[in-house]
């Protein structure tokens, strides 16, 4: 309680000594095998700063918040934390130094309570009674309310996200990791956030801020280091910059621009949902809530929402992995589907790329030939009689690697062994390739690399210019917004009626990833009136 | 410094081939110590055991023999445990099968009957054991009841069922006694492929096994079902494989070729039911199924030399005065040595010196 006392009152010690930075890195590389995943990295936090890292996926931002967060050693190179060289032994090494991380993936307790999972977090020997009233007194003290006793299954992703700062905070941290904090944030939650961060700059903290969000760095970041390909880039001030000419230093050049085919036409109905209800599969899963919209060829139709409201139920639901007692609550093509396996949708000219890349969407440790077979069995030519041709098989791999752009050590490796990027354009393109007439695709874009991203974008809008009918889910709304022509939002397992991607503006969006409605009054006058 | 496990971005497709050898290597240490503290001369014992076996046209016969039903049983078990299906019970399996095939041979014993007695009997016991081994995979799939654990149970269910027959209904009147049918008829009985030697007709049909399984695994879609459900659940599910249908399916071939090799056991080589039929292949066929990596042709070679140190612990018995069991220690240990090594396959080692002096920066 004391030690938290002070912390509120005085600014963190090191704030004075204005000739060093609070942490250095000189040199610093990380090697895997024979690849340089940090190359030389030479860095600089001040006290009292935002620092950004920016860099595309792979370009060593994990790695480097990693070493200097004692979770992986370096393998050349200085760590100099006030000054003074260190060598960190683990991440408790580093929390008593005074270094706190908020993960990107959160780890907590879906059935352990606020209070419970934060003391699990927690070094040293404070009573729990002690530890819950500094929880309870550092959450108001920031303006990050939390219930410690309520269970964590309960809470929104925002909310999980406070769990994680607050007790990053209560360790009195002079220099707080952020690994890509807004990922899973509404618009407006991200804007509660930024106000604390700014909170915490005040305060004489130093916060470095993991980030691929253009907008968001330049708004927030005092400075940015940008990483591409394991090296330093550059150190600037974001705010003299433009989006574009960062995005340049992340690349190495200009990202090819997405264009949609001008003159798309929509024709019939390719993909129906008619009030769809589903009970969760899970404990914690969500309840699909009478889920209806109409899909025509020609048309991209995206959802929004935060992570969690239902995104992945409504997945399992269209790709039959999850089937319904009634046939018409998904009608893909004409025919009702609800009830048939996902083998007999794809028959129906429906394709799926599931979130997860590794695990779900491809076996990991098979070759690439195996996982075209994987969705590619149902119907093409790779199987005949139940024997499989492997020619045929390989043959979707080459075509999919000299379309799609995929880079890859050997012409049949295992999935595991692409990169993200590489995997994702290979998944997209091995449906793609099968001329679908219903893509249902979650995440196409997720953490992938801006190159990579701009292929799969332009992949999917060439789909549905060709005539195909595409559902895209994503967290991300630029992506929507580029895209998609319809926008509906996923909240609590309802879906909201799409709006023209023109009218959808980041506030109406957000309000809806909210839970908020649009103003039903007004649309009801507008209605009889 | 410190040693750690490193993840390797791809499978070694080397040391998928030389784990195996590197695990017998180990073991083959390991016993010589065993020999040493047992007082026994190491280098004798190790001929007794791998070389002496090998230089007799009777010994290598009979190592062809005692591979037979362990590569056959290993097979289907490979099938199983591809699918990620734990069948532990293939011993009550192969015991079923003995059985469910002996029942033809006691009901037509000295009624003359024709060719059909002996194919008959095989495909009884391969229904059998078919059947034997639905029954963990049913509850599995209906209930959710451990494979392991029911699977394995049953093994002593077949056991002391084969042990009331031979006591009661089924024992040979002329028998003084003994716990055991009388030999089986000319019609039930596996014909031997050179006169006078051991060598008999299962040993053709596990070859073709063996085959059988090697296309399956490799050139079928219902073999890559098997192997992409056990990898990668999740994607097999996205793929349209359903886990359940493969659990019951590699669980009744794996029952079906158990019992198939029980009655060839016992209508071949023993000649006869009788209790102790096997010394344990259903369970050491699971340590065939791994050092044989899953795969048929390496099965194969797992099987004829785990047979060896059968007989290899045989004749250490009798020449050296080792105990049999030390055969049992040594597969036992084998099986350690292959699961440990098989973590190569994914990781390799790796020394790390975290608190090494770091270069003065250039910086």
């Amino acid at each position: 309680m004391q030690a938290h006392l002070r912390m509120l009152d005085s600014t963190p010690d090191g704030l004075n000594s204005g000739e060093t930075p609070l942490l250095r890195t000189i040199g610093l590389t990380k090697r895997y095998g024979d690849f340089l995943a940090n190359d030389s990295i030479d860095i600089d936090i001040w006290p009292g700063e935002i620092h950004a890292v920016l860099g595309e996926n792979g370009a060593g931002k994990s790695t480097l918040v990693k070493a200097i967060y004692g979770l992986v050693q370096p393998s050349a190179g200085e760590i100099h934390w006030q000054g003074r060289p260190v060598v960190l032994s683990g991440p408790a090494d580093a929390r008593k130094r005074g270094i706190g991380m908020v993960f990107q993936h959160f780890s907590l307790f879906d059935n352990l309570t606020v209070a419970e999972n934060v003391a699990l977090g927690l070094d040293g020997n404070e009573s729990f009674k002690d530890m819950s009233a500094r929880l309870a007194l550092v959450s108001k003290a920031y303006g990050l309310p939390l219930d410690p006793r309520r269970e964590v299954w309960q809470l929104s992703v925002g909310e999980r996200q406070r769990i994680e700062i607050v007790r990053a905070l209560m360790q009195d941290p002079k220099f707080l990791i952020l690994d890509e904090p807004t990922a899973v944030l509404t618009p407006q939650e991200a804007d509660q956030l930024f106000i604390v961060l700014e909170r915490l700059k005040a305060e004489g903290r130093a916060i470095l801020y993991i980030s691929h969000k253009l907008e968001e760095v330049k708004r927030l970041c005092d400075t940015a280091t940008i990483l591409r390909g394991g090296r330093k880039v550059e150190t600037c001030n974001p705010r003299r910059e433009t989006a574009a000419s960062l995005a340049r230093m992340m690349v190495g050049g200009e990202i090819r621009e997405v264009k949609a085919a001008s003159g798309r036409t929509t024709t019939a109905p390719r993909l129906v949902v008619n009030d769809l209800s589903l009970a969760p599969g899970e404990a914690h899963g969500v309840r699909l809530d009478h889920i209806s919209f109409e899909l025509r060829g020609g048309e991209i139709l995206g959802i929004a929402g935060v992570a969690g409201n239902g995104q992945d139920e409504l997945f399992a639901a269209l790709s039959g992995e999850r089937l319904s007692k009634q046939p018409a609550t998904v009608v893909i093509e004409g025919t009702p589907a609800g009830h048939l396996s996902i083998t007999q949708r794809r028959r129906l000219g429906a394709a799926f790329v599931p979130e997860e890349r590794l695990g779900h969407a491809t076996a990991p440790r098979m070759k690439l030939s195996e996982n075209a077979l994987l969705t590619g069995h149902a119907a093409s030519g790779m199987v005949h009689r139940g024997f499989i041709n492997t020619a045929a098989a390989l043959k979707t791999v080459d075509i999919a690697t000299e379309t799609f752009d995929v880079r890859k050590a050997k012409r049949d490796p295992e999935a595991a062994s692409l990169s993200g990027g590489n995997l994702q354009k290979f998944i997209v393109g091995r449906e793609i390739l099968r001329n679908p007439a219903v893509l249902v695709v979650s995440q196409p874009t997720w953490g992938v690399d801006a190159g990579a991203a701009a292929v799969i974008r332009q992949a999917l809008l060439d789909l549905a210019a060709a005539g195909a009918a595409v559902l895209v889910t994503s967290q991300d709304l630029d992506e929507l917004a580029e895209i998609a022509d319809r926008i509906a939002v996923m909240f609590h397992g309802r879906l909201s009626a799409p709006l023209a991607t023109s009218e959808a503006t980041r506030e109406k969006i957000g309000l809806l990833m909210g839970g908020s409605s649009l103003e039903p009054q007004e649309a009801a006058y507008a209605a009889g009136a | 410094m410190q040693l750690v496990l490193e993840k390797r971005a791809e499978r070694s497709g080397t040391i998928a081939l030389v784990s195996p050898l590197i695990a017998v290597g180990l073991t083959i240490v390991t016993m010589v110590i065993l020999f040493a503290i047992l007082g026994k001369n190491p280098l004798l014992a190790l001929h007794a055991y791998f070389i002496a076996p090998l230089t007799d046209g009777y010994s290598l016969q009979e190592i062809a023999v005692k591979a037979t039903p362990l590569v056959m049983i290993a097979i289907g078990l490979s099938l199983c445990y591809l699918a990620n299906a734990w069948n532990i019970g293939a011993e009550g399996q192969f015991l079923i099968g003995a059985v469910a095939g002996s029942w033809i041979a006691v009901r037509t014993q000295g009624t003359d009957a024709g060719a059909w007695v002996l194919p008959a009997m095989l495909v009884l016991a391969a229904a059998a054991g078919a059947l034997y081994a639905l029954i963990p995979a049913i509850c599995k799939v209906k209930f959710g009841a451990s494979e392991i654990l029911t699977s394995l149970m049953l093994v002593y269910v077949a056991d002391l069922f084969l042990d009331y027959l031979v006591r009661g209904p089924w024992r040979d009147p002329h028998g003084f006694n003994f716990p055991t049918t009388a030999e089986f008829d000319p019609v039930a009985t596996v014909p031997l492929l050179i006169e006078g030697g051991r060598l008999h007709l299962g040993s053709i049909i596990v070859l073709l096994v063996v085959a059988a399984a090697a296309i399956l695994l490799g050139r079928t879609i219902k073999g890559f079902e098997i192997r992409v459900v056990g990898a990668a659940p999740r994607a097999a599910r996205f793929g349209g494989f359903k886990a359940d249908r493969l659990i019951i399916l590699t669980f009744a071939i794996s029952g079906a070729l158990a019992g198939l090799a029980g009655i060839i056991e016992v209508a071949g080589p023993i000649g006869h039911l009788q209790p102790g039929i096997s010394p344990g292949y259903g369970f050491t066929a699971i340590i065939v199924a791994f050092l044989g990596r899953l795969n048929p042709l390496g099965i194969l070679v797992a099987g004829l030399f785990l047979a060896l140190t059968f007989i290899g612990g045989e004749q250490a018995q009798i020449a050296m005065k080792i105990p049999l069991d030390v055969t049992k220690v040594f597969q036992g240990i084998l099986l350690f040595y292959v699961l440990a090594c098989d973590s190569l396959i994914l990781y390799r080692f790796k020394l790390v010196f975290p608190n090494r002096q770091v270069a003065r920066g250039a910086g």
